[in-house]
């Protein structure tokens, strides 16, 4: 897809791969709008994206929310436009340190299925219909090798990102026949906060910087259309934990 | 007329009256078999603007207590805006019924929310201001969804949520009111319509208030609107009516925004935003549209009106009395109707 002059919402967008994402986006000219629940680094955020002559604006908002996917989707749409690209980035690891499946309280599992399942597919719902009205556009899912390995302690955060994966395939197989398309995208494992809080000995030498990979995941969404919808790419080959 | 008072689960087992003014025929369908009454070659148009919060509570500096519903932004600043406003109460009370709001001269502060303020720029009429509000960009919509609820019909229930509001393809929020023609019409139905050759194209029009609770400013609705239509839909279009095709709008807010361009344009569709003050009624003639799919409202003279466009007085009459008698449910979230010649041929079951 064409990213110059795009109108882009990137959830997850304050820290991490999401604000590296936004930025890199921005500065290949998208019109950027970045949900997240913190305001305070999504306006740090935004005012750096717009110092460097990029555009970008900030919704705070939670995508676990219901009440909020049509604030998000409604927002978004009046300050960029109809939306052409959709970033479904955010996600919450759960309670940390990570535990076993015995030790993980119900109430903690469906709060993850509610951020990284039910928000993503509430606000496509809430998008993609104008999407397919318009038969262009495309979602990314942010995936992770979790989803395919049965990492010990992962249990609630794998088991969300296997159902997104397979959101992101039912969505395209749904929608065969449109040009409005799915991609899910392992970016691989980087130097972030959410990567410390599972993983807090790790050494950062040996992860991904957010901004190489946010660069590759923007090239990725530049060619997706060689890409069959529905399709899972990892943005890295290196060896998982 | 009884309205519907709430959404209902299933919005494909909803009625659907056929009206072929060709033959004379009526029936009743559903909209599950809205995907059979068209013919391959027609082109279903709808209007896929999302429905904004447009309903603001809050009060005057000095605490006088007034809700601001949000009619058109005026020019390209998001800041400065159109606005109907009521007195003390809400909702539940009939627009007609509501308090008048206090004076608003020029300069008044309104809190609207915990971060949503505005000042009044201009009164236009007891009911009707211009204000601008103190933010705008991001700030501005953040703070009008996160104060906002729909505009709501004292009919209702309960409040509506704005997810109840919003049409299966809704994209741009330019609508003060839902465009509730739309509302029924699930991918389903529109995905089985393009499956048998029926094309699906879009204009996006600023649907506005249906009521302002003041004789006069009632009697001068609708208000201009703004729209824009996209060039792939004055192609399909052309396309359309070339090949012997017929237009069928989503609700009267497509039909103003595409015989409005066309009336700019000494008949022409041409692609592009505008604005009209197209107000449809009994000798009204439309050039693009051939038919119209909308929601049963009481059987009053201004809804007659604007279907008078697409079949005459005396059919109309009939049919809606057979609707009402058999239980249709009416308004914003009611049973719909398609007006359409030759429809009587896609349903065998006619009277």
């Amino acid at each position: 897809m064409n990213i110059e002059g795009a109108a882009v919402v990137v959830t997850g967008g304050s820290e991490g791969l999401g604000a590296s994402l936004a930025r890199e986006l921005a500065s290949r000219k998208a019109r950027v709008v970045v949900v997240a629940r913190r305001e305070e680094a999504l306006r740090r955020l935004v005012d750096e994206i717009r110092e460097a002559g990029g555009e970008a604006h900030a919704l705070a908002a939670d995508v676990g929310d219901k009440l909020a996917t049509h604030a998000i989707a409604g927002a978004a749409a009046a300050l960029v436009g109809s939306v052409d690209l959709l970033v479904h980035n955010a996600s919450t690891l759960g309670p940390v340190p990570l535990r076993a499946l015995l030790d993980t309280e119900c109430e903690d599992l469906a709060r993850v299925l509610e951020v990284n399942v039910l928000g993503p597919f509430r606000l496509s719902k809430a998008i993609v219909g104008g999407m397919v009205l318009r038969d262009r556009g495309l979602v990314v899912h942010v995936s992770s090798d979790a989803a395919t390995s049965a990492y010990a302690g992962w249990g609630a955060y794998g088991v969300s990102k296997a159902a997104l994966d397979h959101l992101a395939r039912i969505w395209a197989a749904e929608l065969e026949g449109t040009h409005v398309r799915f991609l899910s995208v392992d970016p691989g494992e980087m130097d972030t906060r959410m990567h410390a809080d599972a993983l807090p000995d790790a050494d950062p030498r040996t992860l991904a910087r957010p901004a190489e990979v946010a660069s590759r995941l923007a090239d990725v969404i530049a060619r997706s259309a060689e890409v069959a919808s529905g399709s899972r790419l990892e943005l890295s080959h290196e060896a998982a934990r | 007329m009884k309205p519907a008072r709430w959404p209902r689960s299933d919005a494909l087992s909803e009625r659907l009256l056929w009206i072929d003014p060709a033959s004379g025929a009526f029936g009743d369908a559903t909209v599950e078999a809205l995907t059979k009454l068209p013919r391959r070659g027609d082109l279903l148009v709808v209007n896929d603007a999302a429905t904004l919060p447009a309903s603001l509570v809050g009060a005057t500096a000095e605490g006088t207590p007034l809700e601001l519903r949000l009619v058109a932004r005026e020019g390209d600043d998001d800041r400065v805006w159109r606005c109907v406003v009521f007195g003390a109460g809400d909702w539940r009370t009939k627009t007609e019924l509501r308090a008048a709001p206090p004076p608003l001269p020029a300069g008044t502060q309104l809190r609207l929310g915990a971060d949503l303020s505005a000042s009044v720029v201009e009164r236009l009429a007891p009911r009707l201001v211009t204000v601008r509000f103190d933010m705008s960009g991001d700030r501005l919509w953040s703070a009008i969804y996160r104060a906002g609820r729909p505009v709501q019909y004292s009919y209702l229930d309960g409040p509506l949520e704005l997810f109840h509001v919003q049409t299966s393809y809704a994209s741009r929020p330019w609508s003060v009111e839902m465009p509730s023609a739309g509302r029924p019409l699930k991918w389903s139905v529109l995905l089985g319509l393009r499956a048998r050759g029926v094309g699906l194209a879009r204009v996006t029009h600023a649907a506005g208030l249906s009521s302002t609770g003041d004789a006069t400013l009632d009697a001068s609705l609708p208000w201009p609107e703004r729209y824009d239509i996209p060039e792939e839909t004055v192609d399909a279009v052309s396309a359309t009516r070339r090949s012997g095709g017929r237009v069928i709008a989503v609700g009267t807010s497509v039909v103003r925004a595409l015989e409005g361009a066309a009336r700019e344009n000494r008949g022409e569709l041409v692609a592009g935003a505008g604005r009209t003050n197209l107000v449809l009624g009994p000798g009204f003639v439309p050039r693009i549209v051939s038919g119209i799919f909308t929601g049963i409202h009481e059987a009053t003279a201004t809804h007659f009106a604007l279907l008078q466009a697409f079949v005459g007085r005396p059919l109309l009459e009939r049919a809606y009395a057979h609707a009402e008698s058999v239980g249709y449910l009416g308004h914003e979230l009611g049973d719909s109707c398609l007006i359409l010649d030759g429809v009587a041929a896609s349903y065998p079951t006619s009277r």
